[in-house]
Formats: structure tokens, sequence, C-alpha cells
């Protein structure tokens, strides 16, 4: 038998996303094993645990290890990890936190990225959050959850230059929110002609 | 070919260039820069509409928003109804024609995009004239992060109307040099052609940018044509001018009746004579101007009528220097003409009473009764206002949070007062010293300004004609006069809201700009009282009209409500699915194959699956994730039955209640580990069951210990349904004994396909034998894949929610928000069984005691059989019962109940459905009726379950 | 459109906050010990002041923590936000 093929809530998206300019890129995220940690209290034995410090910041993320930790609430991170599959990761940090009084699901498949990147794409986010994204205030390790258009999103700054993000969103609102941003970015993708 | 009304230069339109556009279907000319009202002014067009009531002519009266006359229709490029003549900009190709008062929607779609941004600054200023700029260009130097909105094409507000000087040169010289300076600033947003239209809570200004109207037909497609901004500002700068008020005479609503500073600007701006003998009626200093303006330009001004008994002396002299004569303690009271004034009726005019007149003939007759401050946006944050009785003006009369009125909409008369206010009050946004100290905080030097000489506050001139007030106007847009006014506080009405609604005036497409003070005015005039005890009417959002299509911005067709899909949404679409909306999911409500319609395609569906082998994407349902050591007390206290005793390895249905003992949700719940569960909800309760969750261990419970996720899209599941599911199961997961022995009923088993985890559970949700298939989306529709290529000897058959629905129906298993209304108990639904009698409590529970709850006439949940075996109820259809006479009750005829869930069964070869009836299961064998299309269907009642009701299928 | 401060993810827009009704309602601690009656005001009855009232909120589209705030009624200026575990705050 072959082995299972893998889909991707975006795959459809993949060449339109392609031949974006520029200013206004967007890709899918790989598949990448995503926990969803929960725990109380954040001290130097989770960090020895978990090998990572979590960000208690809110609004922040951190790099951790082959991935990212990213503050959810007080007592609930994302974190996720490039390297191993689902099962292993949500194996090794719930071993990790569940001494702690803490829990760890894999919630991998609930979420997908979208890689925003290029010198507009503050302009297309700000069409539809009502964050505000400006540099000075939205700086790399920024994050928050909100809505963008008419979805729930968690929404990463990974420049200090406004100019690259990654936006997670669960995979049922992926289509939309791809479509929404790819119509945002209309005005910066379409070449002005004059057809008349 | 020149214009006949056209100055032969100056103004700020593009001589170099012709505009062809058609007004009326007549061919006319302009030039870029024009606005559609200076265009046809200088074609020598006053008159472009008529009134809504009476078809009296109407003319141009303003020469912006607060023009209360040329209502026009936009034909081409794109129909558009009730524009203002004064605030269309002229394009090649624009067709338009006046409007009796209301427009025409279009009659085909819309296919200009609109959007919305959002955008956070320091400070917004609110109107680029004087005060405005100056207050963004103190904010911007400053550093802050700065916008400056305006309704105009171009900023300047009103030195674009005027001949001021700045620094000793035009005034608009300093206005370029400014908007250059701003351009240059970083952090800056400057946008004009944007109309801030509403003040919200917290320094948020909704604000419509019209971004290629002006372009007429070459308006770039992929460009907004509106734009919605939704500006955040931690100061609010109001910097929005102010409006001329008219005063009231007999028939003041005749084309060639002009405010005196419209005829200003349509002259300096545009350079276009609104005609060529004037007369200029004033209770003010500010008509002179445009007087001595016009007279300079060529217009014979025939006289300037100040109602003040004394004038102005200082203006009089410089008019009389000029040959025109003044008249002063004198008032205009009518005007005569047909389509366009030719003469105005002239009176002295002495404490109130209006002597023996004579006309003046003129094809222009000006007016002025003093300026409103555009209080607008302050009000509308709710900031009260004050009357000053000297300028008969409403001005802000409190200091608010974030929010500052700067220069003539403050009440600051003069331009030197204006630029030095707008200053100060960005000064004061900003936090920082009132005085600027730095050398380029320096504001333009502006003339001297006259000593001016108190105005009148006059709001009417008493009608002379006998017509008492019937044709002198307030509201020209709802043909409003005095003598409604008077009519409404004849019938009592003493509120300045109630005379509002009463008379309509300030209802209309200008919202009451010029009207609204007037009528305060006339209100407090006829009952004796102060002007400041009549008040305004509430201000409110929008300052001038939205169009629907820019509030709904980008959000409409596919992008309108957001589609959810599962991960086997495109293997649905090719499979021919015809899909149902299941909240914003999108999901697969039955398969049909060629020439079937629904029905023809559930009863196969259905037949399948209670034959042989059917399969359902029913990723949907929602899926938490419930960890910790006290995971099985948290699902005690939230359940109505007992869930801590259930075995890992094994499954349970349970009811969810809220604390009114209502069912709230149900489901079923896996116990993965002994301290880790599965949790199943409904698909539309998956966000509200995991919200009541965190609520109760947030707020009530914060010391177990336990966590709650959702992993409703971590999961797909396919129920695969019916006698030879197990065939098909256990052919594509060799590695599970799918024997009832091995694998019972209401357990469920982890195994893997190539590698990847997958969790089978049997569970059934029709009671045939049935597998839930559960696997990351990853790898669904390969999975989904294997089950169809392993089904396919077996002839299984996807369906649909319709075929699921009529499987659970036949089964009396209820849809918690269909079947039930809030106003449902676990016992109404006939499941005792599931509520424990051993807990001490649970959420609901106490409830369940309460006296209403033993009521015997409580709904109960029971099947129907219509008698006919023809008749599919309609869902929502009440149900009836006939007296022991055989005869309806008289009306009104109590309602036992309604019908719940309907549909037609395969397995029961007729229609059946579910009801909830008062007592229903008393009734069980009774006979009761539904009006179906106005005739009454016998149907019986039975119990719920209606296919299998041994329960013998489930284990195949 | 308001703006609403979460304790922890500072101010948002009101649209992603949902509300909670009354705060500092607790939940009975021995429900079959009370009377229909004082059942029926734990689950039914809540105030209605005009002015200040101490509220729960969810930042139901940000980190989903429930919080409690004295938000005045009459004005809907939002006084003070503070959390479950903070006392009620005296109020003049
Ligand atoms: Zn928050």
């Amino acid at each position: 038998m072959a082995e299972l093929l893998r889909t991707s809530p975006l795959q459809a998206w993949t060449d339109t996303f392609a031949r974006l300019p520029d200013p206004v890129g967007i890709t899918a995220e790989p598949f990448v094993a995503t926990v969803d940690v929960r725990l109380g209290t954040v001290g130097p034995e989770a960090s020895a645990a978990l090998g990572v410090d979590l960000p208690t910041a809110p609004n922040t993320w951190v790099p951790a290890g082959t991935g990212r930790a990213v503050w959810l609430g007080p007592d609930e991170w994302l974190l996720t990890s490039s390297t191993e599959t689902p099962e292993e990761f949500e194996a090794r940090v719930r071993a990790a936190v569940l001494p702690l009084g803490g829990s760890a699901t894999d919630v991998s498949a609930q979420r997908i990225g979208l890689r925003l990147t290029g010198a507009r794409v503050r302009d297309v986010l700000a069409t539809g959050c009502s964050i505000d994204l400006h540099p000075r205030v939205f700086g790399r390790g920024s994050s928050a959850q909100t809505t963008l258009g008419q979805a729930g999103v968690v929404l990463l700054a990974l420049s200090d230059a406004a100019d690259d993000f990654l936006v997670l969103v669960r995979s049922s609102f992926a289509g939309y929110l791809a479509d929404w941003l790819l119509d945002a970015a209309l005005e910066f993708t379409t070449t002005p002609t004059h057809d008349r | 070919m020149t214009s006949p009304f056209r100055t032969p230069e100056g103004g700020r339109i593009d001589r170099s260039a012709t505009v062809e556009f058609t007004f009326d279907g007549q061919v006319l000319r302009g030039h870029p820069g024009d606005t559609l009202a200076s265009a046809l002014l200088a074609n020598g067009r006053h008159q472009v509409a008529t009134s809504v009531k009476f078809g009296r002519p109407r003319g141009i009266a303003a020469a912006w928003a607060e023009d209360p006359g040329g209502l026009v229709q936009i034909e081409e490029p794109f129909p558009e109804p009730m524009l203002l003549a004064t605030t269309v900009e002229l394009y090649d190709g624009l067709a338009a024609s006046g409007l009796p008062g209301q427009g025409r929607l279009a009659d085909v779609p819309d296919s200009a995009r609109y959007d919305a941004v959002h955008s956070h600054v320091d400070v917004l200023v609110v109107g680029a004239g004087p005060a405005g700029l100056a207050a963004a260009l103190t904010a911007s130097r400053s550093g802050a992060r700065v916008a400056l909105v305006d309704e105009q094409s171009e900023a300047g507000g009103a030195l674009l109307g005027t001949d001021d000087e700045l620094d000793g040169a035009p005034a608009v010289d300093w206005v370029a040099a400014a908007v250059a300076e701003l351009a240059a600033t970083p952090d800056v947003l400057h946008l004009q052609r944007t109309t801030a239209f509403g003040l919200y809570d917290d320094g948020f200004v909704l604000a419509l940018e019209r971004r290629t109207d002006h372009l007429g037909a070459a308006a770039p497609k992929h460009v907004s044509r509106q734009r919605v901004w939704r500006i955040r500002a931690r100061s609010v700068v109001v910097a929005t001018g102010a409006h001329e008020r008219p005063v009231v005479f007999a028939d003041n609503d005749r084309p060639g009746t002009m405010l005196a500073g419209a005829a200003r600007t349509f002259l300096h701006r545009y350079g276009v004579l609104p005609g060529r003998e004037a007369v200029v009626f004033t209770t003010n200093d500010s008509a002179y101007d445009a007087a001595l303006d016009l007279f300079r330009a060529g217009v014979r001004v025939q006289a300037v009528v100040d109602a003040r008994p004394e004038g102005s002396p200082q203006r009089r002299a410089e008019c009389e220097g000029a040959g025109i004569r003044v008249l002063s303690g004198a008032v205009v009271t009518g005007t005569q003409g047909v389509e366009r004034v030719t003469h105005a009726l002239v009176a002295p005019f002495l404490d109130g009473e209006v002597g023996a007149g004579s006309a003046i003939a003129c094809d222009l007759l000006l007016v002025s009764g003093g300026w409103n401050p555009a209080v607008h946006l302050f009000s509308q944050a709710r900031g009260r206002l004050r009357y000053d009785a000297t300028l008969g003006a409403f001005l802000p009369g409190e200091e608010l949070d974030g929010v500052a009125v700067a220069g003539s909409a403050a009440g600051v008369p003069d331009l030197a007062g204006c630029l030095a206010d707008g200053q100060r009050v960005a000064r004061a946004a900003l936090g920082v010293p009132a005085v600027p100290s730095a050398a380029d905080d320096r504001l333009p030097t502006a003339p001297e300004p006259v000593v001016p000489t108190a105005p009148l506050v006059l709001w009417r001139v008493p009608d002379p004609s006998g017509a008492e007030g019937s044709t002198s106007f307030v509201d020209l847009q709802r043909d409003a006069t005095v003598a409604d006014i008077a009519r409404a506080v004849g019938a009592g009405l003493r509120s300045i809201e109630h005379v509002k609604r009463y008379t309509t005036i300030g209802t209309a497409h200008d919202q009451g700009k010029t009207s609204g003070v007037l009528t305060s005015g006339i209100v407090a005039e006829l009952l004796g009282v102060p002007v400041q005890d009549t008040g305004t009417t509430t201000f409110r959002p929008p300052y001038t009209p939205v169009a629907f299509a820019a509030l709904a911005g980008r959000d409409r067709g596919r992008l309108f409500d957001p589609e959810r899909v599962t991960a086997l949404h495109e293997w649905h679409v090719a499979a021919g699915a015809v899909f149902e909306d299941v909240g914003q999911w999108k999901r697969p409500r039955h398969y049909p194959r060629p020439g079937e319609d629904m029905e023809a395609a559930v009863l196969r569906e259905c037949a399948a699956a209670r034959t042989g082998v059917g399969i359902l994407d029913g990723s949907t349902l929602g899926k938490i994730d419930v960890q910790g050591p006290d995971a099985a007390v948290l699902l005690d206290r939230l359940y109505t039955n007992l869930m801590s005793s259930l075995k890992v390895g094994s499954v349970r249905y349970g009811v969810m209640c809220g604390v009114d003992g209502m069912v709230i949700d149900d489901g079923t719940v896996l116990r993965l580990a002994e301290d880790r569960f599965l949790v199943l909800t409904t698909t539309g309760g998956a966000a509200k069951v995991l919200d009541w969750m965190e609520e109760w261990i947030q707020t009530e419970w914060p010391d177990l210990r336990v966590h709650c996720t959702s992993v409703t899209e971590q999961w797909c599941t396919f129920p695969v349904v019916g006698p030879r599911s197990r065939d098909v199961v256990g052919a594509v997961f060799p590695g599970v004994d799918v024997s009832n022995e091995a694998f019972p009923f209401m357990t469920w088993r982890d195994t893997t396909l190539d590698g990847v985890p997958v969790r089978l559970a049997r569970i059934s949700f029709s009671g045939e034998l049935a597998y839930e298939v559960y696997v990351n989306p990853w790898y669904a529709v390969a999975v989904w894949q294997r089950l169809l290529d392993a089904g396919r000897p077996h002839g299984i058959t996807p369906y649909g929610t319709e075929t699921m629905h009529v499987l659970r129906a036949e089964k009396g298993y209820p849809i918690i928000g269909q079947d039930t209304d809030g106003t449902v108990t676990p016992h109404d639904l006939g499941m005792a069984w599931a509520v424990s009698k051993k807990k001490p409590d649970f959420v609901g529970k106490r409830s369940f005691a309460r006296p209403e709850n033993h009521n015997p006439l409580r709904k109960h949940l029971v099947g129907l059989l219509p008698v006919d075996r023809q008749t599919v109820l309609p869902e929502g259809s009440q149900i009836v019962e006939y007296r022991t006479d055989g005869r309806l009750p008289a009306p009104p005829v109590p309602m036992l109940g309604h019908v719940t869930s309907s549909y037609r069964s395969a397995e029961l070869a007729r229609p059946f459905a579910l009801a909830l009836v008062k007592g229903g299961r008393e009734r069980i064998g009774e006979t009761v009726h539904v009006p179906v299309d106005g005739t009454l269907v016998p149907v019986e009642v039975t119990g719920s379950v209606l296919v299998d009701p041994e329960g013998a299928r489930r284990d195949g | 459109m308001q703006l609403i401060a979460c304790p922890w993810c500072g101010p948002r827009e009101e649209v992603e906050f949902s509300y909670g009704g009354q705060a500092h309602v607790p939940y009975p601690d021995s429900p079959a010990e009370l009377s229909d009656e004082e059942w029926a005001h734990y689950v039914f009855f809540r105030d209605n002041p005009k002015g200040r009232f101490a509220e729960r909120w969810n930042h139901s589209a940000g980190c989903r923590r429930w919080f409690n705030a004295i938000r005045d009624t009459a004005t809907y200026r939002f006084e003070r936000v503070y959390r479950l575990d903070d006392p009620k705050p005296v109020t003049p």
C-alpha cells in the first residue's frame, strides 16, 4: 500500500500565492507539530523540563528550539517544533509539564500558518485587523490573538519592520482567510491598465 | 466655447482642459476642478431639482455638503441616487439629472470595490482649513503620529473660497507649503476627499474616503472606490469650520437664492459668477466680503440689505466707496420669479416690524444669517453645547477627554485666531506647553482683522404676504416651513426633538445642516423661551450620507460570512454534493446522482446506511480534550450523568444542562486515560461547550486541576454506518479486531494506518452498527479514500446531513437546538436515564426539583405519524386537538406543541416527525391534528423511537 | 467602537469581548439546601443598577480569560478592570 499522502487546507492556493509580487508575499507554512500547553506557574522547573523559557509577557512569542513559544493566556502557550512528529512532540511536552500540574495537547492540525512578507503586508493586514501594527508598537516578538477579517487568528510579528508576519488560523477558516488576503492584496497585485 | 458665467481668469480649476458632461440630457462643458454645481452655474443653470412635496424649483444654495437644494442622481457611469451637485466632482462622461427630492436605486449590481482600513494615531485632525492645518503641522513637528482628513478635493478649507493672504502672499500658497511639509513627514496620514462622519467612544472615528469617484469611468477597477477609515486616535482635533446660516423669508427657496459665502467660494475657487445682478441680504459683517468680491468681479450689486438698524458703519463706507447701495434696518421679505429669482422684495425692518416694501431686480439673492460652527462630531461624542446669544449659534460647551474643537468650529471668527487656535489645541492634545518655543512652530501672519459690528440674530422675516409662512422654507429638502413649525407648536409640542419628528425637519439627506439651528430659534421664538432652553436635536452619525456598499466594504459575496470547510471539502465538491449551511460550516446535505432530487437521494442514502454501508463526513463535530487529575470531577459537575465511573477505553453519552436545568448540549465522552477525556459536542455547540467549561473552571472552580483544549479541527471524523460497516473497517484496519466481543458498542480503540495514528469508536447516531474513524486532517483525504475503496464491494454510499437527520430521528435521537429550544429538560426528552441520582450535585440538578419541572403538562418529545401516510409535516407546524365533540375549540385554538423534526422514512415507508407535545408521553396512541396548508392533518402520537426500538441493530 | 482593557492584553475593541452578567454571584455551596425561592434568586435574579455595576467579561476573541469590571451602565465607561482573584474594589 502506498504511504498516506498529506494534504494541506491551503493546497489549492499554492499557485496563486506563488504568483504574488514581493510587496505582498503570502506563503502557506509547512506542516508543523504544535502543542497547546497549559501550566499554572512558570518557573525554573518548567524551563528546565521544557528546555524553553515560556514567555510570561502577554502577547509575545519567543524562539523555542526549532519552533516558537507563543503566549496565548496567563496559563496557556502554543509550542511548535519543526523537527518532531506531532505525537512525539505532544508526548515530550506532556511528560515535561505533567509533573508540574500542566497539560499538553496536540493541536498540530487545528491551525495553519500563513506567512506574510513584504513592504505592503502591513497595509493588507490593516484592512481587517484592529491591532496597531506600527513597528514601534508591534515589533518582532509581538503576538496577538485577535480577529482578521472575520476569522480569529494568532498574529506574530517576525520582524522589526512590519514586513514579516505569521498568521495562524483555524484550518477550517484557512480558505476564507486566503481568499480574504488575496482580495485585500488586490490593490497591490494588479498592474493598473487603462483598457478604455 | 466658454461658459457664459465663467470668469476670464482665476480660480483653482484647470482651464487648459475641458470636461464634457450631461445634465438632464443637455451636453455641457466644464473644467477639471469643477464640481457639478460650479459647472452648472458657469453655464447659467441654477435650478437643478424640484422639491419633494410641492414640486417647487430648487437650485444650488450653498457650495458644499450643507446645500439643501441641489439633489441630483448620477446616471453614468454607474447609477447613484441622492447626491448633491455641490459635492460631485466633475469628470468626463458624467451624466446626471436633477431629482424630485428622492432618487432611484440602481437596478444593476455595483461592481466597484469598497474596503476599510484601520489606522492608529496620536492626533487625528478633522478638517484641513487654517485651524486644522495649523494643528496638523504642530502635531507632526512634535514627531507624533498624525492623521489629517478633509472632505474636499484639496486642502485649505475656507481659504479656497477667499482671496485671503498670509505672510503677504495668497493664503493658498501657505496651504500648499503646509501640505508639502506634511507629505514629507513620516507617520503623517493626510487624506483629502475624506469625510469624518462619526466620532465614537475612545477616540474612534469613522471616515469615508472617496478614492476614485472623481475619476468616473477611468477609475481603476482594482482600487476601492470608497474606503472607510477606522481611525483610533488618542486625541481628536475637530477643525470642521462653520456653516453659514440662511434667514427664512417668503419664497426663500427660489433658485438664485444662495448663501453669501457660497457665492464667494464659487467665485474664488471655481471662477464662476453665480449671477449678473445681486442683492445681498445680511445680518452680519461677513456678507459684505461677498458683495465687494462679486462687485470687483463684475457683478452689479444692486443693494446690500442689512437687517441691523445701523448696519456696519465701516463696511457701509467700503461699499459706498464702490458705489454699492447699503440699506440698513431693512430685510428681504420675499422673492419674485418663476424658475429663477427676478426680484428681491425689500422692506424696512424696525423692532421686528416689516414696513412697506419694494422690488429690486436681481438674478442672484445672497443671504447670510450668521454662522453655525460645525459642532457635529463634538456633539456626537456627547459634548454639551452652549448657546451664544451674540452669535446666535451653538458652541462647544465643555471640555471633553480626547476631543478638542478648534477654529471656527469653536466660534473663532477670524483667520489669525483660527491659526492660533489650531496650534493651541494641538499642543494641548500632545500635552506640551501652550506657548511654542521652537522657531519652526511659527504661524503665518494674517492681516489684522476688521473690528466687527455685532451681528443681529434673526431667524425669520415676518411673512407680509398673508401666507403665514407657508412658503417660508426652513428645511428645503423636506419642504417644511415656518407654518409647519407653528402648527407643531400649536399642537402642543415643546421639545425640539418632538418638533423635528412632527415636521420632519432635519431628517432629510442634509440632516438639517442649515435648518437645525433655525428651527431651534423659531421654536424658541414661538414659545417665547430662550433658545438655550430649546437646545438642538441630537447630532448623530453619519455627518453626511454613507452608502451601504461602503459600510459593507469587502464583506460581500463570498467574503460576506466565512465559509468553514472540512479537509474533505474538495472531495465533496467533486462528488457533486449539495451543501447546507450549519452555522458557518459548509456541510454536504446529500449527494444526488444524475436525475435525483433531494428526496430520492436521501431515500437512497438512508437505505444504504440501514441495509449496507454508508459513510459521513462528521468532522464538524465539536471535540474538546479535557486533561488533568480532576478531569473526571469537572465532567461529573457539568454532565447530568456520571462520567467518573467511565472506564478507560469506553464511551458514554452525556447531557449537559444550564443552571436552570434546561438541556444546552449533548454528546459522547471518550475516556482516554484516568486523567484524560475526549468530549464530543454537537457541531453548533463546539465553541459554546468549550466556553462553558472554561467559564466554570475560571470563575467558580479555579482549584480544579483540569485543562480544556479545543481539538475540533485536530481530528476528522468519519462515521462508517450500517450492517456492512464492520467489513469495511475491518478491511482498512486489519490490526484491529472489530468483532463485538473484542470491540463492543460504546468503546474505542487506537490503531495506526501506515504509521499514522487512527482512533476508532463504536458510536452510533443511527442505531446501526457503526464505527467512527478519527484521524488527523492532514491524512483525511487519504483515509477517506481507503475507506471508500474498501467499501466499494459493499456499495459504500457517502451520505449527507439530511440522511444523518433522518436516521437519527427514526431512532428518536434529538438534535439540541432543533428538537429543543432552551426550555426542555432531559426528562422532557425522555432521558431521565441520563440523569444521575447518585451525584450530590451537578449543574442543573437543583432546578429539576422546581415544581414546574414536575408539571404533567410539560412538553415531551414524542413521535408523530401522519395517518394518511403521505404528508410530510412542515417543521415548526403547530399541533392542535379536537374537542370530544369532534370540533375545534373556539379561537384562539390552544396549541399543544409543535413539530420539531420531520422527514420521509425509507425504513418506515412513510413520513414521520418528532414533536414537543404537552403531556406527550401520556398521549401516545391518541390522534391529534396539525394544520398544513389550510387543512388539518390527523397524526398519531407515538413514542419517539420509531425504528428498532429494541436496539438490536447496533451490534450488526 | 469602545475599547475594553483586558487585564492581560490591554485595550482591545469591544467586539473581542463577551458579557457575563453581574459579578460576584457565586454558585451556592449547597444548592440542595436552598429553598425554591433562594435557588430561583441565584438562577434568575440579577441587579440592574443605573451607574456603577460590577460585571463579568470575557476576552473571548483574544486570550479567553474571564475578568471583572466596574462599569457605569449610564455612560458605558469602564472605571476599572480586575482579575477574578482580586477583591471587589470598594467604590465611593
Ligand atoms: Zn486578553
